[in-house]
């Protein structure tokens, strides 16, 4: 195992996030906030709670999701396109380092930076909503599960896209509208009952659900469902990253 | 003696279904300045990203200090420094950054005095803490330098090292790759500039349309393929070559004040003689003469030439080099 050459790889990565500080932790940190002063202290505290969470704390998973999931696609898919867009990837590819170890670099930058965020952004709510984590250990465990797989996800991403537009189509085409539409800011429950069935095909559902759930004891669907999502996303991530490798898709002629 | 590069029937087909390579083999000996000459397009980035894992082969094998850099990749990869033609740099990393993360790259352990020396070496140590964006050509150029020998390798590939830099560089990067040969450096470097090549390897290997045209000695090469010239200044010009002369290899340039002869060194009698003694025969009387020696220039552009003439139909042979 090249244990230097994923900390080479790693430390790369944490130390473009400390150069853009602002970019990477500052401004979402911000733009999350701005929903907790909107949605949660001045229009949530004329809105009634939902199953007996009051609506300012009952969006903070959601959110907390929201950020996560885009902000560790952006990294991760960044963290492996700029290299070929740089060209830089040479050095990469002639290092005597396996995907393994290469993926563990990126991803695990790309994971620790979203993990970062998201606890951020959970500190920060506290100063606009008072909110409970009834089950902190599985709240934990949600959050590096999510951003290791998302990470995953922006790194297949990254090595797909060859221009700048592609880099952003998912993020903001797919995975955004998939998490508003995930009950970020509602209970699955309120929706119609078709809606209600349409919606489960939304794979964020689970993911919010889940995270909810850790905070509150509440769900739309069972925790176990939940987690079993997350892992067959991340063995369909870690399936297509084996694959790219192999054939050396869009790394290597 | 085992060689450190070892190529055997190395071919690539890209995917558009152009043909890079073709069977080439190669050996490349421990310690030697190995030039690999060729025009642009006949195969030598990608021989070398091949060797450096940057490119998969279609068929054949490389191996590098006898490790397979396919199947034995880290142990392959851990002896090989690669410096690309392009300046590939991440524009707002350190230059001390940038180097020490190729290191750790590479598996080695941090060596913070290894890193100052390197750089000191390399003209950088007072840059180590600029972006690599606020650096010239020229040093940008040495800091890929830098990179590449940041984990120590015994092998040193060097795409076009002088590409594009100044007079001054070029000269300073040869005698660095002469200081790199002396530590005990294997370098393999590409260039379409032949005087570099006359200047620095040891061997010289033609590549052209994806094969190994030919890999010799270079100083062998030039004895052994290179031509002489004598150029006679005649005193009165003359409109063309006299009757009694015209079986000699002779060439009337210079409208008709200069005669070119040419004749082979390899040979024990050159002719120069016979052609002054034939020449006061005629009456023909000359002021001045000078010898001219053919260039490695020279011999690759006949080469190439050759070998484009010989292209169609050939289909290329398997022979070791």
């Amino acid at each position: 195992m090249n244990w230097y050459g994923i900390r080479a790889i790693y430390k790369f990565e944490m130390a473009r996030t400390w150069r853009t500080l602002m970019q990477s932790i500052a401004s979402p940190v911000l733009s999350t906030s701005l929903y907790f002063v909107v949605f949660g202290a001045a229009i949530g505290s004329r809105m009634g709670e939902i199953e007996g969470v009051s609506y300012g704390a009952f969006i903070i998973p959601g959110l907390i999701m929201l950020s996560l999931l885009s902000e560790s696609i952006s990294n991760a898919s960044f963290g492996i396109f700029f290299p070929k867009f740089s060209g830089t990837i040479y050095e990469v590819l002639s290092a005597p380092v396996s995907a393994f170890e290469i993926v563990t670099g990126y991803v695990g930058a790309a994971a620790t930076k979203s993990l970062v965020l998201g606890l951020l952004i959970l500190l920060t709510a506290r100063f606009f909503v008072d909110y409970q984590i009834l089950h902190p250990f599985w709240m934990l465990g949600f959050l590096v599960l999510t951003a290791v797989t998302f990470s995953m996800f922006g790194f297949i991403i990254g090595i797909w896209a060859d221009d700048f537009q592609k880099l952003q189509v998912i993020p903001l085409m797919v995975v955004t509208p998939l998490t508003f539409l995930g009950g970020a800011f509602y209970s699955i429950n309120m929706l119609p009952e078709f809606w209600q069935k349409v919606t489960l095909f939304n794979p964020v559902v689970y993911l919010i659900s889940g995270f909810r759930w850790s905070f509150f004891g509440i769900a739309d669907v069972n925790v176990g469902v939940s987690l079993a999502m997350i892992f067959l996303f991340l063995l369909l991530c870690l399936a297509g990253i084996w694959w790219i490798f192999r054939t050396g898709y869009r790394i290597k002629t | 003696m085992n060689p450190i590069i070892s190529v055997s029937n190395l071919s690539k087909t890209y995917s558009g279904g152009f043909t890079a390579l073709r069977e080439v083999n190669l050996d490349i000996h421990q310690g030697e300045i190995f030039a690999l000459l060729g025009p642009n397009g006949a195969g030598k980035t990608t021989l070398i990203s091949i060797v450096c894992g940057i490119v998969n082969a279609t068929a054949g094998t490389v191996k590098a200090d006898g490790h397979d850099v396919v199947q034995d990749y880290r142990a392959a990869r851990e002896k090989i420094g690669l410096v690309p033609q392009e300046l590939c740099t991440d524009s707002f990393e350190s230059v001390l950054a940038t180097v020490k993360f190729s290191r750790g790259l590479f598996g080695k352990a941090p060596d913070p005095a290894y890193i100052e020396r390197l750089l000191r070496q390399l003209s950088l140590w007072e840059k180590r803490d600029s972006r690599i964006m606020t650096l010239s050509g020229g040093m940008k150029r040495r800091l890929m330098i830098a990179k590449a020998l940041s984990h120590e390798p015994k092998i040193l590939f060097l795409d076009e090292p002088t590409a594009g830099v100044d007079v001054e560089l070029r000269k300073d990067m040869w005698s660095m790759v002469r200081q790199l040969r002396e530590s005990g450096v294997t370098v393999i470097l590409t260039t379409h500039y032949i005087e570099e090549a006359e200047e620095m390897a040891d061997r010289v290997g033609v590549i052209n349309h994806g094969r190994i045209i030919l890999v010799e000695e270079k100083n062998t090469l030039i004895k052994k393929m290179g031509s002489k010239e004598l150029l006679l200044q005649l005193s009165e010009p003359i409109k063309e070559i006299p009757g009694p002369l015209a079986d000699l290899p002779l060439e009337l340039t210079g409208d008709g004040y200069q005669l070119l002869y040419r004749f082979d060194i390899q040979e024990g009698d050159t002719g120069i003689t016979n052609l002054l003694r034939r020449l006061d025969q005629a009456a023909i009387d000359f002021r001045d003469l000078q010898t001219r020696e053919s260039s490695l220039e020279d011999i690759f552009v006949g080469l190439v030439r050759g070998a484009r003439q010989g292209i169609d139909g050939d289909t290329g042979d398997g022979e070791r080099r």
